[in-house]
């Protein structure tokens, strides 16, 4: 099942998809430009945790000149910063490199301490898309990448779907690409992450409870290019969903 | 004023390199690999919802950690006028960046040391537990010029650190405007002053007590380090924690309780 959250008629509904319609919670059917989209993610009662990873591609390290991580390289991210499908992302006036970053999100469903790898699936409730923006005229080699960088308004898309977990066959084993005006910039696939999804439930259980709600983005591949406003960028995963944004200026 | 526990609504965040004698500290650092440059933005952190804990519990320190830092610090809680980032540069107007702030509250952000300010501190300051909060959320109207606070850390009873709070390299309202430059705080969230130079070092066994002399409404902040293993005696998160979605949690919990 695909599970949306979306403003309908003024009102925020649950939906699912239902032959390319948007089914509400209470049995009405929309046109998926009907609605506004909201990140498909259910209330939680305090700070959701996003945890995101750098350099999680061996061929993205490569392209930033940086070598392959031995442990996980993370960074945190507040729940301010994501916004839905079909949205907008602001462009700074006067920066010159802001780029997307097309990414496997995994949504935690039970809460996970101690987790193990053998059984990590099992805390996973679902995966969508997120589009990691990333601004690198901000960039400063103090806890790198900084949230100027990574923590602005507007700049993590998510969505459009929560697919469920038992939906996707083999989560690292998922066509990722991005386009931006239609061209394609962008190709991987998650089987060549280092840290792959069950490795990092393990690891972050390890030191820190997960619950309901938390995410954790996967990190993206080779291909980033800067966006300019106007721009449509399409970042879109293998059986998970396409997750559309317009670049814009405030 | 109520008695009740205050609890972080939003996302607590915390800021690196904010004390003039942290900054004298690592100079000859900021400007050596990997860092090259001292910082220009305010260098912040997140304290994920797993580390908050509070006041009267016990922290586990996990098996293989010797000692832990104590982070002293106040919290200083964004309102119902949240505030805006960089789209409106009236917003960020000195008396508007006052407006948005709440009221301070103690917080004890807690790490295990670490060396390296290059990468994202999460490993070592997101475990459970790592962020001790103040019983008491102290209205701004209240807690008066933030300039003026002073804390005192005492292990086992022994003072070992006072810190004061008109030593910061950017003052309250300044490093508020500075994170507004490129991010909106929401209702209910946190933004840390910092933690001074010199933060003490914790063992299994000590109990630690944050106090801000002159100022006895924000209450004292106590946490006993305890093995990796034993659990949290405080009040169950559930009971902490609000009833409503997040749409509503931010502005109606901390509107209501603390406006």
């Amino acid at each position: 099942m695909k599970q949306a959250r979306v403003v309908y008629a003024g009102v925020i509904h649950d939906a699912v998809e239902s032959d390319g319609q948007l089914l509400l919670a209470d049995g009405r059917r929309v046109a998926p430009d009907a609605v506004v989209w909201l990140p498909p993610l259910a209330p939680v009662p305090q700070a959701r945790t996003i945890l995101a990873l750098g350099l999680n591609y061996a061929d993205h390290a490569k392209e930033l000149e940086f070598k392959a991580p031995s442990e996980p390289l993370v960074f945190v991210k507040g729940e301010a910063s994501l916004i839905g499908h079909r949205a907008f992302t602001h462009r700074p006036t006067g920066v010159t490199f802001m780029h997307y970053e097309c990414e496997l999100a995994a949504v935690i469903g039970k809460t996970a301490k101690h987790v193990k790898v053998s059984g990590a699936y099992d805390f996973i409730a679902g995966y969508t898309v997120a589009n990691d923006y990333a601004i690198r005229d901000y960039l400063e080699n103090w806890y790198r990448p900084n949230l100027r960088v990574k923590n602005r308004d507007t700049c993590t898309p998510l969505g459009p779907w929560l697919v469920d977990a038992a939906d996707i066959d083999d989560p690292m084993a998922l066509a990722l690409q991005t386009t931006v005006n239609g061209k394609v910039t962008q190709s991987g696939n998650t089987a060549d992450m280092i840290f792959n999804v069950p490795f990092l439930i393990e690891y972050f259980s390890g030191f820190m409870t997960l619950q309901p709600g938390d995410l954790i983005l996967t990190g993206t591949p080779d291909g980033v290019v800067d966006c300019q406003p106007g721009d449509v960028i399409v970042t879109e995963i293998e059986h998970v969903g396409a997750l559309i944004n317009t670049i814009d200026t405030l | 004023m109520s008695t009740t526990q205050y609890w972080p609504q939003g996302t607590v965040y915390g800021t690196l390199l904010n004390f003039k004698a942290e900054r004298a500290e690592m100079a000859a650092q900021m400007t050596e690999p990997p860092h090259k440059t001292p910082p220009q933005a305010p260098v912040l952190f997140i304290k994920t919802a797993n580390t908050f804990n509070t006041s009267g519990s016990t922290v586990q320190v996990p098996a293989k950690v010797l000692e832990i830092e104590i982070g002293a610090t106040f919290g200083m809680i964004i309102g119902r006028n949240k505030a805006v980032a960089q789209s409106n540069r009236a917003q960020a107007a000195p008396e508007n960046i006052a407006n948005q702030v709440a009221g301070f509250v103690l917080m004890n952000d807690l790490s295990i040391p670490h060396a390296s300010f290059f990468r994202p501190p999460v490993k070592f300051k997101c475990l459970d537990g790592f962020l001790g909060v103040g019983p008491q959320l102290v209205p701004t109207e209240l807690a008066g010029d933030p300039a003026l606070f002073k804390l005192e850390v005492r292990i086992n009873g022994v003072l070992k650190q006072t810190i004061d709070f008109s030593t910061l390299h950017r003052d309250a309202l300044t490093l508020l405007g500075d994170v507004n430059e490129f991010m909106t705080l929401q209702a209910g969230d946190v933004l840390m002053l910092g933690c001074d130079a010199g933060r003490p070092l914790a063992k299994v066994g000590d109990c630690i007590d944050i106090s801000a002399p002159g100022f006895p409404a924000f209450g004292t902040l106590s946490h006993t380090l305890v093995p990796e293993g034993q659990f949290f005696d405080g009040p169950p998160l559930e009971k902490l924690a609000p009833s409503g979605g997040s749409e509503a949690h931010a502005v109606a919990s901390v509107g209501a309780t603390y406006l």
